[in-house]
């Protein structure tokens, strides 16, 4: 009958605006919780995580190099998902996020091994996520020495004795001082967003049908994708607010470089925010009040924090929790974040990461509009 | 036929689970009519109401509203129908202003800034235009209930116990306004508790447990109930009540004041039930046409065996 109006869908945006406006305690809130975070999580949380997502590049492959391989992947440390022996393709492998870690074995290593002339292994760990990155890193002398000793016989044995007949040289990247800062602050980022925006767009309806306005609403020509881009639309600004505090924050306060690209930058986050809006709004089509829609709020956020790669190292989750992982939108988010603001990618590094949300973002919408209900009962 | 109907529906039929909350209701309310939609508590009322105008999908039933299918063309009865809630439902933490303005823009219209300003003159809102609504008095916010839902200016109005904590003289002017978009061609269904209110309207449909018990004009109603009536007058009012109570042939007696009046179906039963008493000292009986409220009385004393 009538089709979709962009005036109606104004005047619910309008509406909104006005409300907000006179619910002071709701802004003063969504704009304070991002400044209390930022302060509480400026403190590191520790652990010690395995099963890393490693790269070799080989430039030369021998005994020495593959008996030094094998005691990488035996370890719990370390899981190799890649070998190579392109130089540029491990450096994009790290760049993308794939592999947490790039180990090197340099042309003539086992010639200039035997000559007893101490040749380097180079590894290379990303260490936007220090914690990810600390334990791994002092386990793998521990492996290499274990490795060589066994191959190390017979004629050779006189290379055995320590100092180790080679020498490890490990080059922390994109965050050289291992500052966790680094790694929470744009993680907050998303923690902020999904934590604030979810919850008050999962209101939205819930809050309509508490004080009996949606039967106004509803009696009125207003269609639902009229509703759901109205009343999610203005929350776009509060994100918006948002990211400025804590980018600002996180460049004064803490120092965090911002190397990647802007524009990408803020088409990860500007995606990022529709899809939390979209989550809230998903729930407040569920939740039959604003008390049960905070909860389910607090459903979503709970595996956002802890799944997510926030909290704990994403990769060295078990793969149920990585699952679990793959589907929250936070996730995505704070891989692109820490790619664009840490490690200088581009929209290429992130494509990964930018479609799955899409997706998530194109599913829950289409989920919402199933569920609104055009009548009362 | 069909032609002057503005609501033309038959068969309504609403179910919460094992409730029926509305069962079988027809409805034929001519154009320009006000329509007074009485029952008890429960008895369905606004059910009906949400069914007419698309808020509630009925479970049966077929029909027209303002020649639009009720079932499957609810967006254009939507864009043609005033619908005023039972309970507030505009914006408490929005002005007068804002919450009209925001009403007005739902329905596209033009100008809306001027019509705003008309609808605040008519109403008599304008000096507390920028008022929150939430902070108005139970009367105002009825004022701006029906300001908002007649804003588009629609072709049928529904207002559901529209006075309902209303004092007397904004009851008055209320029904003055209703009467007065009567006279331009706007067709009113209005619910309502009151019979100074149900005695306005030009017809009435009393319904009862979710069933139309009685349709018809307004002044043809107590003939059509069938009552009969008598006016008790005398000291001692509370003794002659329980003696005409006792008496049979009276179906209850009601207490106006200082007289009751005594009703009954049985004519000739009722009036040697009055002769009884009349004998006693100060009292004097008198015959008078049974009015609304006797009619509604008595309905309701008779519903339960009506519809089960
Ligand atoms: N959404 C609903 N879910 C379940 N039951 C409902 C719902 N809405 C109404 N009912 C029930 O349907 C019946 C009719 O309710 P309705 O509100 O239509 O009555 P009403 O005539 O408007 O009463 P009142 O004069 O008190 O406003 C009641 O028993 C009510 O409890
Ligand atoms: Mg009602």
């Amino acid at each position: 009958m009538s089709g979709f109006s962009f005036a109606r869908l104004k005047a619910v945006f309008f509406k909104e605006f006005v409300q907000m406006r006179r619910d002071r305690l709701t802004f003063a809130m969504l704009i304070g919780m991002p400044v209390m975070q930022l302060l509480l999580f400026g403190y590191a949380i520790n652990n010690d995580p395995r099963h890393m997502p490693a790269a070799v590049e080989i430039r030369e492959d021998g005994v020495f190099a593959r008996s030094f391989l094998a005691g990488l992947s035996q370890s719990s440390y370390f899981d190799i998902v890649a070998r190579t022996t392109s130089e540029a393709e491990g450096e994009r492998l790290m760049r993308s996020g794939r592999a947490a870690f790039l180990i090197v074995i340099p042309e003539g290593f086992e010639r200039r091994l035997v000559r007893g002339e101490r040749p380097q292994i180079l590894i290379s760990a990303d260490a936007t996520d220090p914690v990810a990155s600390g334990g791994a890193v002092s386990a793998v002398q521990e492996i290499a020495r274990r490795a060589f000793a066994r191959d190390l016989e017979g004629p050779l044995a006189r290379l055995a004795p320590s100092p180790a007949p080679f020498e490890i040289i490990v080059h922390r990247r994109y965050n050289p001082a291992g500052i966790t800062a680094y790694n929470i602050v744009p993680g907050l980022l998303g923690v902020i967003l999904t934590m604030t925006l979810t919850m008050i767009t999962s209101i939205a309806l819930t809050r309509e049908i508490e004080r009996g306005t949606m039967e106004t609403l509803l009696a009125t020509p207003l269609r639902p994708e009229e509703i759901m881009i109205g009343k999610t639309a203005p929350y776009i600004l509060v994100g918006a607010i948002q990211v400025a505090l804590v980018v600002t924050a996180a460049m004064t306060l803490f120092r965090i470089p911002f190397s990647g690209s802007a524009p990408i930058f803020v088409l990860a986050v500007t995606l990022f925010v529709f899809t939390n809006l979209m989550l809230g709004y998903l729930i407040s089509t569920v939740a039959r009040s604003q008390m049960q829609a905070m909860q389910m709020t607090f459903f979503v956020f709970l595996p956002s924090m802890l799944l997510s790669g926030f909290m704990f190292p994403f990769r060295a989750m078990p793969a149920w929790a990585q699952g679990i992982g793959e589907a929250l939108p936070i996730t995505h988010f704070l891989r692109m974040v820490r790619e664009l603001m840490l490690k200088g990618a581009g929209a290429a590094d992130i494509w990964d990461d930018l479609w799955p949300l899409a997706i998530i973002l194109a599913a829950l919408s289409a989920a919402a509009l199933l569920r609104f209900r055009r009548t009362l009962d | 036929m069909s032609g002057d109907l503005v609501i033309d529906v038959r068969g309504l039929t609403k179910r919460f689970g094992a409730l029926t909350a509305v069962d079988d209701l027809a409805l034929n309310v001519p154009k320009g009519a006000i329509y007074g939609f009485l029952g008890p508590n429960g008895s369905g009322k606004t059910t009906t109401i949400r069914m007419v105008c698309g808020l509630l999908k009925p479970d049966a039933g077929e029909g027209r509203v303002l020649g639009h299918n009720v079932l499957t063309e609810s967006a254009a009865i939507k864009a043609r129908v005033g619908y005023m809630t039972q309970r507030f439902s505009l914006y408490e933490d929005m002005s007068i202003r804002e919450n009209l303005e925001f009403i007005a823009r739902l329905y596209e219209l033009g100008d809306i800034d001027g019509r705003v300003e008309r609808s605040l003159e008519q109403l008599g809102l304008a000096s507390r235009a920028a008022q929150l609504a939430g902070k108005l008095s139970g009367g105002w916010k009825q004022r701006l209930a029906l300001a908002a839902c007649m804003i588009h200016e629609p072709e049928l109005l529904l207002l559901d116990e529209p006075t309902a904590g209303v004092d007397p003289k904004a009851r008055r002017d209320f029904w003055d306004q209703i009467r007065k978009f009567s006279e331009d061609g706007v067709t009113t269904l209005v619910s309502t508790h009151y019979m100074d209110e149900a005695v306005q309207c030009d017809y009435i449909a009393y319904i009862a447990f979710g069933k139309k018990l009685l349709d018809s004009p307004t002044r043809e109603i107590a003939a059509r109930v069938g009552l009969h009536a008598w006016r008790v007058a005398g000291p001692d009012l509370g003794a002659l009540a329980h003696a005409l109570e006792a008496a049979p042939g009276v179906d209850f007696v009601a207490r106006f004041g200082v007289e009751l009046h005594v009703v009954g179906a049985d004519e000739a039963a009722l009036a040697r039930a009055v002769e009884s008493v009349r004998a006693r000292p100060g009292v004097t009986i008198e015959r008078i046409p049974a009015g609304l409220e006797e009619a509604f009385i008595s309905l309701m004393a008779r519903a339960p065996e009506a519809v089960r």
